[in-house]
């Protein structure tokens, strides 16, 4: 029982950050967005049985790419479309 | 980066390091191998350069050392598999499995534990690995972030 509402809060947290990484005009946000979105989707992996593929997405997706958007942000501009 | 995020960064690095490399050294029998461990290696080294900068990060990782890395694992994989025709054997072949010695112990049967000194040139293999993705990876962000030196320079004097 506690699995399902676990695996349920997971899914539901999974759609929550997509979804603000879509909408969130602060692009530094939104970078936070789909790292934690990156790290809902290494425990869904888990959950599903494939830690090797988790280890991975935790690393890359977690970790070296939210690196490398932060970098790519320091070197254009922070806001979509302009100043706020 | 703030002094917080440097002493964070000083205290975490280590610890990345070590499970990094216990994901490569125990990757035929656990989860995981070269590619996972030298990912994992790699956030800790980009931990350390988005922590501290460009400027002071090449003082102690040049490029030339992750250069390094990467060649070192590129021809220990391929001098591996190499090393079998020496012994008549055809490209790949594990002549280490079984034969006692360097990672040679043969594997038991049925459920065990599992023992770390297994499985031939399977474990040299995720090492030789583990390091090319560590140099390799670690290159790709210090190449990016070398791109953005001559942005903040032109901002500070702008300024």
């Amino acid at each position: 029982m506690i699995y399902e509402i676990f695996h349920i809060l997971v899914l539901a947290g999974l759609v929550i950050s997509a979804s603000l990484t879509f909408w969130f005009r602060d692009l530094l946000a939104a970078v936070l967005a789909a790292g934690f979105f990156s790290f809902l989707i290494s425990l869904e992996f888990y959950i599903l049985q494939a830690p090797d593929v988790a280890i991975s997405q935790a690393a890359i997706g977690a970790g070296l790419s939210t690196a490398i958007f932060i970098i790519a942000i320091r070197a254009t501009g922070r806001y979509e479309g302009g100043a706020p | 980066m703030s002094k917080l995020v440097r002493f964070a960064a000083d205290i975490l690095y280590p610890v990345v390091l070590i499970f990094g490399l216990y994901i490569v050294a125990h990757g035929h029998i656990t989860p995981g191998g070269g590619f996972q461990g030298g990912a994992v290696i790699a956030t800790g080294v980009a931990l350390v350069i988005v922590a501290y900068g460009y400027r002071e990060v090449t003082q102690w990782i040049g490029k030339g050392g992750l250069m390094a890395r990467e060649v070192v694992g590129l021809l220990g994989f391929i001098g591996t598999a190499l090393v079998a025709f020496i012994f008549g054997m055809p490209f790949f072949y594990n002549y280490l499995a079984g034969q006692g010695g360097l990672f040679g112990v043969p594997v038991t049967y049925g459920p065990n534990p599992g023992e770390l000194n297994t499985g031939g040139t399977v474990p040299l293999m995720n090492f030789a690995v583990g390091i090319e993705v560590w140099g390799g990876l670690a290159l790709v962000i210090l190449y990016l972030l070398s791109g953005l030196v001559p942005h903040d320079d032109h901002e500070k004097e702008g300024s």
